[in-house]
């Protein structure tokens, strides 16, 4: 028994909802009790789709228990079949029905439907969401894929490909895929079939048309794909086209594939993070320390993007896909730290403070962590609430995800001109410490900030909108006798030593964002030292002791 | 735990049509009780033990709220786990012990049942007196199923409040009628409700749940229990077992239901009708003021329930009686006759009644109807939306303070705002 408050992953039948939600044409019908129908709000909610997801659930009782469950679960497939008139279905049990035993696989066949009818063995308790959409696809691409021939010579026409992994409750699926698909449409290469997302149990049976396949998302598409460039002899690429570096292996690959020319798509500048990375307001984003967790597709690429696109320092890596945690653990090896391969999120918190990280790139989870201790934060990856499936165009992939990517993680930063101004005019009137946020006029400049004092990070849990604004909401706390929680919370320390008055002084000097690390940091050299008190010397001996 | 309560008092001449149907569902299961529930009990955490789905379901209900050190969690249960029972229990115990240890302020521990635990018979009721034994003075332990097999969502909560029957104090067979109000209430409609009591001059008045699991009311013969919710079967049962006598009212929905609901007890104490009148007249007439504009906007409108809390059919008559609102269909996930005898006597003649579901028998029926509100949950919601139909989503009505003569008009403004926002709308 594993206790858990928070999931990273719901379970495998959640995995098979995506694929077949994701698709047209199929259905999908679950085994499974009263009550487990709460998965639909996953799409209908935090997709906002507008139509139920393509699933019949049997939602047996306690008063069915027993041989009935067995015919509850044909005459749902048989109902389900006349209603929908799908082209192909799948059958399968959740974690309840699991240990029933009813074999959906069996009565299904049984009922001898004149669609192809796919069971599905999704192990609840052993698997987990992306193992089961990976196993759900793996399994239709393997029923349904049918060795076809190309339609014409390769010489006579343009290369060919399949884009597989988008699915629904994919985080950013819909827009990477335009992004993808414009890539690839500039190369003079064809798409043939989209899987699963929007294609068709047909669409899946033409599959071996193409010369090549792309898989976006490995933990979804990549067994699928061995399993095609097994059968049918197609290659695949499965460059992560995240950043600027990936999308341009991505786009050599698949030219390479193709047999034609990558440079008019990489000639001139595609995309503006280079340039933007390489202004001189960046410049403070030099080493910046930046904590990566998220499914493994999107930490391995974040991981790459903040080190050698942004300039940051990696402190830590970490995912909750297992499946990965060798990649996970290569990746992490390069930026010379140990990765954290969990799906326990207060392992997680405590890496996080452990890392004394300034930025944090997660998923909603981190989102929540980081504001409780009062650090930025970007999403990079699912679990994901409803704000990032956003209206806008908003894709991580290709050369307009890259743009996406550094606004996205800089944003939730202090900007250099502003960090720099700040530190300027700390000592005025309007910038000092304790002013009130300009715009409420003279008359509340004596009132502290709202998130001052222990309070701070409770406060911005009712507020559910995007990362903590800088402006607004400093990094640390201001006020000097609550030191960030990031720090380790070295408010007992200070019984040890005590500061002297013009230390003190001095301290408020700093700016107020890395005053309480500045804090800290002192009093850890003088309770190291074993100082009784902190002077200005001590600041400062401290200051190059740490150093960074 | 679903089986059907004797009719009671139901008076079949009342002239509903009351249909049963069997079919798929989308209805929460009771696991779902525990996001409102832990907010009540302040000292109580909320153990299921069931699969990574009950997580999942608990995280995706629960929303953000999640984050802020929240009172539940499960112990999901592995493959290891399913080898043997006697490890099931070791774990449990370990689990819980991790639990404690991290928690120190937890004072009444439930395990909660799930579908899994059911199934496989895991005992959690040997096991939350086992842990009780270990765990006492300082925890004490109990167990309920909020299983989708067995409950629909409210029925979770009715589940938790039985299981806590049994150990509430015992009242002196001596001692003066008191009443109890059964029922999970936002603490700002509670307050509200024990001023009017006050008022009225009935003492003493307690509250099932107590917003401390150390401060569980007593009860015993001389208790006259109030349900303030329609969906305590077994609550109500459990309390009438140790002596309570339940007074029949409708529920504290609306003016009407809210007045109806306080002459219950009024007249049981024996409250004089000056007093009665005198003590609700000001409620009574800012409800009725607060209704007033919500009604042009919801009169003759009609109304669609899909069942989901048991509370559809007291938002009916309040809609239809308060508000002048048509009803369609009113589906309920089961129905307490007994309970809900004087609701249904105030239901307009041939209102139709559908207890169960067969979901998309009944979406035909709502899409070939197509009234001009429906209430259902967030599953159907957008997707009818997408077809053209304004709705309310019902989860909103269990999260909100709807009950008592001041929120009156807010529970009119959660049915009237999505008919508005429409009017608004110009893309």
């Amino acid at each position: 028994m594993q206790l858990t408050i928070w999931t990273y992953e719901g379970p495998p039948h959640i995995g098979a909802m995506r694929v077949a939600t994701a698709m047209r044409g199929l259905h999908y019908v679950l085994h499974a009790p009263q009550g487990d129908t709460y998965a639909d709000l996953l799409f209908t909610m935090i997709e906002r789709r507008d139509a139920r997801p393509p699933v019949t659930y049997t939602t047996f009782q306690a008063r069915d228990l027993g041989a009935d469950t067995a015919a509850i679960f044909k005459n749902a497939v048989e109902a389900a079949y006349e209603r929908f008139r799908p082209e192909a279905m799948i059958v399968g049990a959740s974690c309840t029905a699991e240990l029933i035993q009813d074999d959906p696989g069996g009565l299904a066949k049984a009922l001898a439907l004149p669609i192809p009818v796919i069971p599905l063995d999704l192990p609840s308790y052993q698997k987990k969401e992306n193992w089961g959409a990976s196993e759900t696809f793996y399994r239709l691409v393997r029923t349904l894929a049918v060795p076809v021939k190309p339609t014409a010579p390769r010489e006579t026409r343009r290369p060919l490909c399949n884009i597989l992994g988008p699915t629904a409750l994919g985080f950013r699926h819909r827009d990477d895929l335009v992004e993808i698909r414009s890539l690839l449409g500039r190369l003079g290469i064809d798409v043939n079939v989209v899987a699963p997302l929007g294609a068709t149990p047909a669409d899946l049976g033409r599959l071996g048309e193409a010369d090549f396949n792309v898989v976006l998302y490995p933990e979804i598409a990549r067994a699928a794909g061995q399993h095609l460039h097994k059968t049918f002899g197609q290659p695949m690429v499965e460059t992560v086209p995240i950043g600027v570096q990936a999308t341009v292996r991505f786009v050599e690959e698949v030219a390479a594939l193709a047999g034609i020319d990558p440079a008019p798509v990489l000639d001139g500048a595609p995309s503006r993070l280079p340039w933007y990375s390489r202004s001189v307001d960046s410049t403070y984003l030099t080493g910046k320390r930046v904590f990566i967790f998220g499914d493994a597709t999107h930490a391995l690429a974040a991981a790459r993007v903040a080190s050698t696109e942004l300039g940051f320092k990696v402190v830590g890596l970490g995912t909750y896909t297992r499946e990965f945690a060798r990649e996970i653990r290569a990746e992490a090896a390069l930026h010379g730290i140990e990765a954290l391969v969990t799906d326990d999120y207060l392992d997680v918190e405590a890496a996080i403070q452990a890392s004394a990280a300034e930025l944090v790139l997660g998923t909603q989870m981190e989102r929540h962590i980081a504001k409780r201790l009062g650090l930025p934060c970007a999403v990079i990856s699912a679990p994901i609430h409803v704000q990032d499936f956003p209206a806008r165009h908003s894709p991580q992939m290709g050369f307009e995800g890259a743009n996406v990517l550094f606004d996205t993680w800089v944003h939730p930063l202090m900007m250099g001109l502003e960090e720099h101004l700040l530190g300027m005019f700390r000592e005025d009137n309007e910038f000092h410490a304790d002013a009130a946020p300009s715009h409420l006029g003279p008359a509340h400049q004596p009132v502290p900030p709202p998130f001052a004092g222990e309070g701070g990070p409770r406060v911005s849990e009712g507020r559910e909108r995007g990362a903590p604004v800088p402006e607004r909401s400093p990094p640390l706390p201001p006020a000097p006798q609550a030191p960030s929680p990031a720090e380790g919370g070295g408010s007992s320390s200070s019984a040890q030593s005590t500061w002297a008055p013009d230390a003190e002084k001095e301290l408020r000097k700093i700016p107020f964002f890395v005053r309480g690390k500045a804090r800290a940091n002192t009093e850890r050299f003088a309770r190291e030292r074993e100082l009784p008190l902190i002077t200005v010397e001590t600041l400062y001996d401290a200051k190059a002791h740490f150093g960074r | 735990m679903n089986a059907h309560a004797k009719l009671g008092n139901f008076d079949p001449a009342c002239g509903v049509e009351i249909r049963q149907e069997r079919g798929q569902r989308a209805v929460f299961c009771g696991l779902t009780g525990i996001v409102w529930l832990h907010r009540k009990i302040q000292d109580a955490f909320f153990l299921v033990v069931g699969s990574r789905t009950c997580a999942h379901l608990i995280q995706s209900a629960a929303g953000v709220m999640i984050f802020a050190e929240p009172r539940f969690a499960t112990a999901i249960i592995d493959e290891r786990d399913l080898a043997g029972i006697a490890d099931m229990n070791d774990e449990l115990d370990r689990v819980v012990g991790r639990l404690i240890e991290r928690r120190p302020e937890i004072k009444l521990l439930f395990l909660v049942g799930s579908c899994p635990s059911e199934v496989i018979k895991l005992d959690l009721g040997r096991a939350a007196q086992r842990l009780s034994r270990g765990l006492s003075p300082q925890v004490r332990v109990l167990s309920y199923s909020g299983s989708g097999i067995e409950t629909t969502f409210t029925q979770g909560e009715d589940a938790c409040l039985a299981s806590l029957v049994p150990s509430m104090p015992a009242e002196a067979k001596d001692a003066a009628p008191s009443l109890l109000v059964v029922g999970a209430l936002a603490d700002v409609v509670e307050d509200q409700f024990a001023r009017i009591f006050a008022e009225l001059g009935i003492a003493p008045v307690r509250f099932l749940p107590a917003r401390r699991a150390g401060e569980m009311p007593p009860v015993g013969p001389n208790t006259l229990t109030l349900l303030a919710q329609p969906f305590l079967a077994d609550t109500a049962r459990a309390l009438e077992e140790r002596g309570a006598t339940r007074l029949a009212a409708p529920f504290p929905l609306g003016a009407e239901g809210t007045t109806g609901w306080l002459r219950a007890a009024a007249d049981a104490f024996s409250v004089a009708p000056a007093r009665f009148a005198a003590a609700t007249a000001a409620g009574s007439r800012r409800a009725e003021q607060a209704l007033a504009p919500y009604r042009a906007m919801l009169a003759r409108r009609r109304v669609f329930f899909f069942p989901d809390s048991q509370l559809e059919i007291p938002l009916a008559r309040f809609l239809s009686r308060e508000l002048g609102a048509e009803l369609v269909e009113v589906g309920t996930p089961y129905l307490h006759r007994g309970h809900l005898a004087d609701e249904l006597a105030l239901l307009p003649r041939g209102t139709t009644i559908v207890e169960g579901q067969d979901l998309d028998a009944q979406m035909d029926r709502c899409r070939a109807a197509r009234p001009d509100l429906t209430v259902c949950g967030l599953g159907l919601a957008n997707p009818l939306e997408a077809e053209g139909l304004a709705t309310k989503w019902s989860i909103e009505l269990l999260f909100t303070p709807i009950q008592g003569y001041d929120q009156a008009g807010d529970l009119a403004e959660l049915f009237a705002r999505p008919l508005v926002r429409r009017t608004r709308l110009e893309v």
